[in-house]
């Protein structure tokens, strides 16, 4: 798997994000705080967040950007295949499919009271 | 950095134009993202017919084509692969670029550009833009799907975004032909320089889109309401459980349809060239010639083109699921069987587009940027049932499987056939399976799918996309399919002996069965199935042409075949047995020559081709064997 961790973040919680939906992380995010950690694929459907970062290498990283994946984008977890993988993100105008391992890879943070159902 | 480095990147050029006409000189490429309508719009102008579905990567080749002006000049147009922004990764954007630069060796720098965006998502798609007009040609931006922005309550002040961008704006909608002479009228005229404005830097992605946001701003874009009706369908269409229950209704429900409404119409046209071939016997002489004609043409590429009308039914049903967006998706829900075989989500379009013909699917591979991927995605493509498999199965599954009910909408012969089906997918992933975990590992690349709003398919591009298949599937009976025949006629009917041709047992033809037909006989095949697995390797479909022309000229079987009733004469040489071995011969086998020669130019080697071809003779064989076995 091509999953590149980037050198300078330490990746503590990295077993963590294999589990669906960490909802204990959810619950801090009360104070417009960045979440150390929280990726995509935390989001249920309806929950909306904004991008952080994304922890790719240029040429996916790029390609993701085309797409409307911008740091400071709006992102808005939609429906998914049975599963729960891979799920449609609704982004920028548009409706983007992605695989559980990429979403993992998009970092996000909830500057506002998120929705936190 | 595009991965294919190593691939040939000369791709076919297709200038379909009018043939011995003056060339025009302009030439104005169309360019634009993906599914924003660039193909659709080419059509519109220039009336050739590209296959167009609403699924992003439909086109992966340029396009040319020819379009009248209404001052009656000529201009060429150009169809180019959706892209994103001009920084080429996979091959299909290496193109577009290439020819945009004019670095495209066989194709000149065109003196125009007709930037096509998608209205509905105009913030996003002006960051290609940027690139664009950076070119410094002749611009002229197209907003499309005007219809669809009205209809969601968008809005944007066209004046004011040309004046943003320094180049004319046309808003219209290619489906619908609207606006359609504003670009006649660009084309007609001086077609200015674009002003150059301030642009973004190229490279940065986040400046490009902060910049088309801006222009966005300035233009007073107000984006349409979120699709509803899409929000609703997909609420039914990716529901876990309703989701996968359609799917597998539509599957049903296209088979089903297929034996039980069009079969009958097969039955009309089986009886059309009954009567007519029995009208052209009794006119002509007896004569070899007429033995030709009768035994040889009308009998063999006959059997073949009754097939037709199912052959359309199955692509009028295809072209509904890809226009109304239906497939991005299916390609949603199947795509974790693609993950768990190691295959990236990108494969499944080729993957797909191979139910209609391998080559086209070949080709559109050039979307994977990872070259070991598309490689694989290569490898396994043959396998998915292609249309011409498709009167192969139909007859044998006809003239072998009892058309019972299993449930109230659920016949035998629907089961068999989606079995079928299914057969050849479940090779495709196990071979993906093998090839993914030794020869071909790679790392993964994202998977990324852009769903399309729901559509309407229209009546006009769903006739278009019938009347080419049918173009098609005709010229090959007309072409591939006639030479075989007309050669397997002659080796029929040599050598003479005492001035009359032999007995077909005696014929080269004969001969040549009997000398495979100890190889064979494992399989349950005969000498006749022989000479019918022989042609096949020059087009799957040659099979049915070859045994009605056998039978035909088979004094033996003649009787049974007096009404080109190929189903009941085919019980003479296969059991049971023999015809699921056949099944699963021609499901598995590589009898296609145009697959080897693209597989050959796409890998731009023999190798691939040739480990192909090897793999899935000895799977065919062997699975063919097995089943003769099995069942007996």
């Amino acid at each position: 798997m091509a999953r590149k961790k980037s050198k300078k973040r330490s990746a503590p919680l990295d077993k963590d994000f294999r589990r669906p939906h960490t909802e204990s992380m959810l619950q801090l995010s009360s104070n417009n705080v960045t979440q150390p950690g929280a990726t995509l694929v935390d989001l249920r459907r309806g929950d909306s967040a904004t991008l952080d970062c994304i922890d790719l290498t240029g040429e996916d990283a790029r390609r993701l950007m085309e797409l409307g994946f911008l740091p400071g984008t709006e992102i808005t977890a939609g429906r998914s295949a049975p599963g729960g993988d891979p799920r449609v993100f609704q982004v920028d105008g548009s409706e983007i499919a992605l695989r559980r391992e990429t979403a993992r890879l998009l970092k996000i943070r909830f500057p506002r009271k998120s929705k936190n159902s | 950095m595009s991965a294919c480095n190593g691939c040939p990147a000369a791709p076919v050029l297709e200038f379909s134009g009018r043939k011995g006409a003056v060339p025009p000189s302009a030439r104005v490429a169309v360019i634009g993202p993906p599914n924003s309508g660039k193909t659709t719009l080419f059509n519109r102008l220039t009336g050739l017919r590209q296959k167009v579905a609403n699924f992003p990567g439909v086109t992966v080749e340029q396009h040319t084509g020819v379009a009248q002006l209404p001052d009656g000049r000529e201009t060429w147009i150009i169809d180019l692969p959706g892209v994103y922004s001009l920084t080429p990764r996979s091959e299909d954007e290496q193109i577009a670029h290439d020819v945009l630069t004019g670095q495209q060796g066989d194709t000149p720098k065109p003196q125009a550009v007709l930037l096509v965006l998608d209205a509905t998502n105009l913030a996003r798609h002006l960051m290609l833009a940027a690139p664009i007009l950076s070119l410094g040609l002749p611009t002229l931006v197209i907003l499309n799907v005007a219809d669809d922005l009205r209809k969601r309550h968008g809005h944007v002040d066209l004046k004011a975004l040309a004046a943003q961008l320094g180049a004319p704006v046309a808003l219209i909608s290619a489906r619908q032909g609207e606006g359609i002479d504003q670009i006649f009228e660009f084309l007609a005229g001086a077609m200015p320089k674009p002003l150059l404005r301030e642009l973004p830097v190229l490279q940065d992605v986040p400046k490009c889109r902060e910049w088309a946001g801006h222009i966005g701003n300035r233009a007073k874009y107000r984006p349409p309401l979120p699709p509803k009706w899409t929000r609703r369908l997909d609420a039914l269409f990716l529901h876990p459980v309703a989701g996968v229950v359609v799917f597998a209704f539509v599957v049903i429900l296209v088979f089903q349809t297929i034996f039980n409404y069009v079969t009958p119409l097969m039955d009309g046209v089986k009886w059309l060239f009954a009567i007519s071939g029995n009208w052209v016997a009794s006119v002509l002489p007896e004569s070899l010639f007429r033995s030709l004609l009768i035994d040889g043409i009308w009998k063999g590429v006959g059997s073949v083109v009754v097939f037709l009308p199912q052959v359309l039914m199955l692509f009028l049903f295809i072209g509904i699921l890809e226009d109304s967006g239906y497939l991005a998706r299916a390609a949603v829900i199947a795509d974790r069987t693609m993950a768990k075989v190691g295959l990236q989500g990108k494969s499944f379009i080729p993957l797909l587009s191979a139910y209609a013909c391998a080559v086209p699917a070949i080709m559109s591979t050039r979307t994977i940027e990872n070259k070991r991927d598309r490689i694989a995605t290569i490898m396994i493509a043959p396998f998915m049932t292609c249309s011409a498999r498709f009167p192969v199965y139909m007859l044998i599954v006809l003239a072998f499987v009892p058309n019972n009910k299993v449930l109230p909408f659920l016949s035998t012969q629907t089961v068999a056939m989606i079995g079928l089906y299914a057969l050849g997918f479940v090779m495709a992933v196990f071979t993906a399976r093998v090839l993914k975990s030794s020869v071909l590992k790679s790392s993964r690349t994202p998977f990324l799918l852009e769903m399309p709003s729901y559509r309407w398919p229209t009546l006009q591009s769903l006739g278009l996309r019938l009347l080419d298949r049918s173009v098609v599937f005709l010229r090959r009976a007309g072409t591939v399919i006639l030479l075989v025949m007309v050669i397997l006629w002659v080796a029929a009917h040599v050598p003479f002996s005492h001035g009359k041709p032999p007995a077909l047992e005696n014929s080269v033809a004969g001969m040549v069965g009997h000398t495979i037909e100890p190889a064979i006989k494992p399989l349950g095949f005969n000498w006749k199935i022989g000479i019918g697995l022989i042609t096949s390797f020059a087009a799957r479909e040659t099979l049915i042409a070859t045994m009605g022309a056998i039978y035909g000229m088979d004094s033996d079987s003649a009787d049974d075949y007096n009404n080109q009733d190929l189903q009941k004469a085919i019980h003479r040489d296969l059991s049971t047995g023999g015809a699921v071995a056949l099944l699963i011969f021609f499901a598995f086998a590589m009898q296609c020559i145009s697959t080897i020669a693209v597989v050959r130019r796409e890998t731009a080697g023999w190798k691939w081709p040739l480990v192909q071809f090897t793999y899935m003779s000895v799977m065919a064989y062997v699975g063919a064997f097995l089943a003769y076995h099995i069942i007996g």
